[in-house]
């Protein structure tokens, strides 16, 4: 997988990006899939319900979000509300990995159709992996990747709709555990620029502390106000990196 | 025929609608970014901020069976877990398996 094997065709490269299915990150959010779906069928949804809901939404806060204010009884208009602004997170995310995905002749018809396919697992894939690929099959190695795993998602709602409940708790909150201890080590790993290490640590100290204070906008108050004062600080970091070097000359 | 499909009018609108918008707004800003442009800089530093957040919210506020855990034995396992990872080579397996093996430990120890 070296960015000069550019010889492989189009479709090797959907299917290299298929594979990522069997990596750890798809089967982590695969068994959270497995929650929601009890979730779903415990708050009165239909297993047709369910697995549309799934495919068409494919952000399991938005879904869970969702879920909970149709349940409480809430009108179109506030279930829009809730779900839209959890969602905001979705636009720096998309921003964030379109400029590496695409090439100068990538069609914009089909980065939004892509777009899609962006919840947090896949764009921990995109933003690990995506520079390992030949700029020009990343778009579709992209969907080989992002393709699948919504379709597998949807299709672990529809099998497993009924099934969870029989599970023992401790089961279902013990793999809950598995995507935020998966995202700490996956994110941090995969940091290139120190910019994404101190915007981490941000992350991490602000999210919870401004749901104590904020409780409907910590996350995007947690985003906006911790990356920038991460952009900040590394900004200045760089500007007296380039400084001294320019001393020593 | 309305009252039948009124949750999947309800899905696509308060659903499909009010996450794509965000997704599809994130297509036209990222489509004008530089890959290596100070805007894009900002842009990624937002991004992995409110990704952590949301992580870091999981540990701390976890829905289901885990909220009856207690806190110190979740931010223990996954403080402890990242101090193990980082310490061995970073290697995303460790930084998933110690964290898990320590919440199992703690969780069969305090009998749940």
């Amino acid at each position: 997988m070296s960015p000069d094997s550019d010889d492989r065709n189009a479709l090797s490269w959907f299917f290299t990006g298929m594979r990522g299915l069997l990596s750890l990150p798809a089967l982590i959010l695969l068994t959270s899939i497995v929650g929601f779906s009890a979730f779903a069928l415990e708050s009165g949804l239909t297993r047709a319900e369910a697995v549309f809901m799934s495919f068409a939404i494919w952000a399991l806060p938005a879904q869970v979000i969702l879920v909970g204010t149709m349940a409480s009884g809430a009108n179109i208009a506030a279930c829009f509300l809730a779900v839209t602004l959890s969602s905001i997170r979705m636009t720096p995310m998309v921003a964030s990995v379109i400029p590496e995905m695409r090439t100068r002749r990538t069609p914009i018809w089909l980065l939004l159709i892509l777009s899609h396919f962006i919840a947090i697992t896949s764009w921990v894939f995109a933003i690990t992996t995506l520079r390992n690929v030949p700029r020009e099959h990343r778009a579709i190695y992209f969907a080989g990747f992002g393709v699948t795993l919504t379709l597998t998602g949807t299709l672990v709602v529809a099998v497993f709709y009924d099934i969870v409940s029989a599970f023992p708790p401790v089961v279902a909150g013990v793999l809950f555990f598995l995507t935020p201890v998966y995202f700490n080590a996956s994110i941090w790993a995969s940091a290139r620029q120190p910019v994404v290490k101190i915007a981490f640590v941000m992350g991490v100290v602000l999210g919870p502390t401004l749901a104590l204070v904020t409780p409907k906008f910590d996350v995007l108050c947690a985003g906006l106000g911790g990356g920038t004062i991460a952009y900040l600080v590394d900004r200045i970091r760089r500007e007296r990196l380039r400084a001294g070097k320019g001393d020593r000359r | 025929m309305i009252a039948e499909y009124w949750t999947f009018i309800v899905i696509v609108i308060a659903g499909f609608l009010a996450t794509d918008i965000w997704r599809w707004l994130g297509v036209f800003t990222g489509n004008r970014l530089d890959e290596d442009s100070e805007a894009l800089y900002w842009v990624r530093a937002v991004a992995t901020a409110l990704v952590m957040a949301v992580t870091a919210k999981l540990i701390v506020f976890p829905n289901g069976t885990l909220a009856g855990s207690p806190l110190w034995l979740r931010l223990g396992a996954a403080g402890i877990g990242f101090a193990v990872f980082l310490a061995t080579g970073r290697k995303v397996w460790i930084g998933v398996a110690v964290p898990m093996a320590l919440l199992v430990a703690g969780l069969w120890w305090g009998g749940f």
